[in-house]
């Protein structure tokens, strides 16, 4: 957990008293829509189809039980009852109104949560591993470098009116979790043949239009200079990118226009001049914030104690789920839980109020009050004592979060597609409920191991298809849906685009598409644990296209 | 449109130079950014003050040898939510020394007051005279600032730590040879 100060809390009421007085304007017409749209935009307030939607962001994906608490209460009282977490550690509620909001935004600021710099062309709410801190791969807590960008980007007078949106991801860990590579900034903190650790940086990540990986163009940045490092992309970025086309603002087309090399350069040339100036980290700063992240008091407890092993034997859904959700945590004794937000025929990451509350409850009484929120839109308990993981299931069942699920076909990324989103030419939602159906047997599910579905309902990408182990993307064909598929595409440490497999398919096929896809790899993987996207890699994408299109 | 100077509307000195126009004997002027380059020596040798617009587009550092020449440089926000001026701001101010006139024009408005003090802006053409009117208390509604640029407020991260002696940053960059 991060303890706030009294300057974070005054800058969020001024933020809020800020936004008061431009909805006022609004409201009076002294602003016009046009003008109003930038500003709302930087507190995270979209126009959509039906309302004005709030998107509230979880830095670092850290959430305090009376942070949920105050998110159930904003889901009771100014929406319908519940959120959707998304794929960048954000929630976002869909049916607020605008005279609500400023309120709502008072309301959630008293709890230390806002909505700045959710949206807009300004540096976006900075990601990071949803097991930071807890995870038994990490050489230290990638949260400290999250926050430290955190309060150096957040109203930065240079770098609020970018060409467009700008992501950073952090991660410390061996395997990535946090989808670096497709973001327009990634930071991984590792540690050289010197033992010294530092930030390999890549630049110009994202999906979209254009998909990117990133490019590294800094193989070992030390940690005194990330936020130098950090300003000087940003300064060039915000100089050179373009601004004359939205869809071809974001970094990734000015590294690719200018190539990641002559970029590199670039930056290199700027930070030179700015290294050694106020923005060297002097260690006391880092240390200050450091000592802001606090732990448990963890007990001294022994890995896999002996209720566990009974309960394990005694109950196969517990068995099943533990196998599932439950993973190592660094101090022994204890585990990392995965609460699944996609429970069958459900809309992936969406969250009532009352769950809300529960999962509160149950991070008090199990959790030391601590949640996390993972890109993969599902919840996390990150400090669950063993002993207390059968209790622990049965309070998740009971709200209906403990679908052993995670990582498998129903574990769905999809963004709020056309029943919900403006930008959007098709359904998403629906196509995972009725993806989520068939594969609602665990027996089935479990059979084809990890494989990741990714939906986005346009090409904007938001529910990241092009990473997904199989993606798919809705587009519109004479007022008609389609949707093209992908598969080989994946977002952690091996990241790939996926391969467009065929000519896009009607929307009443794509369950079926999904299912043959799924059938040829059975019947094609080596042996049963050669994973889905390893088949791929091993045989390319001719035999699954072969195995969709033969009969279409 | 109201020109905020020091936190008060003020009376424009400048005469605005249009690209074909005679530049008058006397009195402070201001000429675009080509017309400025290609009389530089003319301009350097003239009594009254020079301003220059630049647009937003053109590397400030291209403006570096003439800054001691220039009373006023005019920097443009050709829209709102174009920020490219942010950064020659910081540029001119922080790593080329630029003491005098630093003037946002363009589309201004009170929701940027902040930000452009902080780029180093002190002049503002601002496109509501009622932002204009508001200036003085729209300037004072942050108190918490995290970033060190050159308007040397104290940043959060000095105070937290103690270790603030001095502003936050005035002029601690390093000048490339």
């Amino acid at each position: 957990m991060y303890l706030y100060d009294d300057f974070d809390r005054t800058l969020l009421a001024e933020r809020v008293a800020e936004f008061r007085g431009q909805v006022a304007r609004r409201l009076s017409g002294e602003l016009n829509e046009d003008e109003f749209k930038s500003l709302r935009l930087m507190n995270g307030i979209y126009l959509q189809l039906h309302a004005y939607m709030l998107r509230i962001a979880i830095p670092y994906g850290t959430l305090a039980s009376d942070q949920m608490r105050k998110l159930a209460y904003v889901a009771r009282r100014y929406d319908r009852g519940y959120g959707h977490f998304t794929t960048r550690q954000n929630i976002q509620f869909n049916w607020i109104k605008l005279k609500d909001l400023p309120d709502a935004m008072a309301d959630l600021a008293a709890s230390r949560l806002h909505g700045m710099q959710t949206s807009g062309n300004c540096v976006r709410n900075i990601t990071t591993d949803q097991w930071a801190g807890v995870a038994s791969d990490e050489i230290e807590d990638p949260r400290v470098w999250a926050e430290l960008l955190r309060q150096h980007l957040t109203l930065h007078p240079e770098f609020s009116f970018l060409p467009r949106k700008f992501k950073i991801a952090v991660s410390a860990a061996a395997h990535d979790r946090a989808a670096l590579a497709i973001h327009d900034l990634s930071l991984r903190l590792y540690r050289n043949g010197a033992g010294e650790s530092g930030f390999e940086v890549g630049v110009g990540g994202g999906l979209g239009r254009t998909p990117f990986l990133t490019k590294i163009i800094k193989p070992f940045l030390p940690k005194r200079d990330v936020l130098s490092y950090v300003e000087a992309v940003l300064r060039l970025y915000n100089q050179y990118g373009r601004r004359d086309n939205i869809y071809k603002a974001r970094i990734k087309i000015l590294v690719h226009e200018l190539g990641a090399e002559k970029f590199g350069k670039e930056v290199e040339a700027e930070w030179q001049s700015i290294k050694d100036g106020a923005l060297a980290l002097d260690p006391a700063v880092i240390a200050e914030i450091a000592a802001r992240f606090r732990y448990p008091d963890y007990e001294r407890l022994e890995d896999g104690p002996a209720n566990l092993t009974a309960a394990r034997k005694a109950d196969a859904r517990f068995a099943t789920w533990l196998n599932n959700c439950v993973s190592n945590h660094r101090v022994p004794g204890y585990a990392i839980v995965t609460l699944s937000l996609k429970p069958v025929g459900k809309p992936p990451g969406d969250c009532t109020a009352d769950q809300m509350d529960a999962i509160a409850e149950i991070a008090d009484r199990f959790s030391f009050g601590e949640i996390r929120v993972g890109h993969e839109q599902n919840l996390v308990l990150p400090h669950v004592a063993q002993r207390d993981l059968p209790e622990v299931f049965a309070a998740l069942d009971a709200v209906d979060v403990a679908t052993p699920n995670v990582g498998l076909v129903s574990d769905i990324i999809a963004c709020p597609g056309l029943d919900y989103c403006s930008l959007a030419n098709a359904r998403a939602i629906p196509v995972a409920q009725e993806i989520s159906k068939r594969f609602q047997d665990l027996e089935v599910a479990r059979g084809l191991g990890r494989l990741h579905i990714n939906i986005s309902g346009c090409i904007n990408a938001c529910g990241h298809h092009h990473v997904g182990h199989i993606g798919i993307l809705g587009v519109e064909k004479n007022g008609e849906e389609f949707y093209q598929i992908t598969v080989g595409g994946r977002a952690d440490e091996q990241a790939q685009l996926g391969t467009l497999i065929g000519p896009a398919v009607p929307y009443e096929d794509v369950a079926d598409v999904v299912e043959d896809i799924a059938e040829a790899y059975l019947a094609l993987r080596q042996q049963p644990d050669e994973l889905f996207i390893d088949t791929i890699k091993r045989l390319g994408v001719e035999p699954f296209k072969e195995r969709v299109y033969a009969t279409r | 449109m109201p020109l905020v100077k020091a936190g008060r509307i003020v009376e424009d000195r400048y005469l605005r130079v249009a690209d074909g126009d005679p530049v008058p004997e006397q009195g402070p002027v201001l000429v675009p950014a080509e017309r400025f380059l290609k009389d530089a020596d003319e301009f350097a040798r003239r009594e009254d003050a020079v301003g220059v617009i630049w647009p937003n587009n053109r590397s400030v550092a291209e403006l570096e040898p003439h800054l001691p020449n220039l009373a006023l440089v005019a920097l443009a926000f050709p829209a709102y939510k174009d920020g490219r001026a942010y950064s020659q701001a910081r540029l001119l101010r922080e790593r080329f020394g630029f003491r005098g006139e630093l003037r946002a024009t363009g589309q201004i408005l009170r929701d940027q007051f902040v930000f452009l003090m902080r780029a180093g802006f002190d002049a503002f053409d601002v496109v509501k005279p009622a932002d204009a009117a508001a200036f003085e208390e729209v300037a004072q509604r942050y108190s918490v600032f995290f970033q060190p640029t050159g308007d040397g407020r104290m940043t959060v991260a000095r105070v937290r730590t103690r270790s603030a002696q001095q502003p936050a940053n005035v002029r601690t960059e390093r000048v490339p040879a």
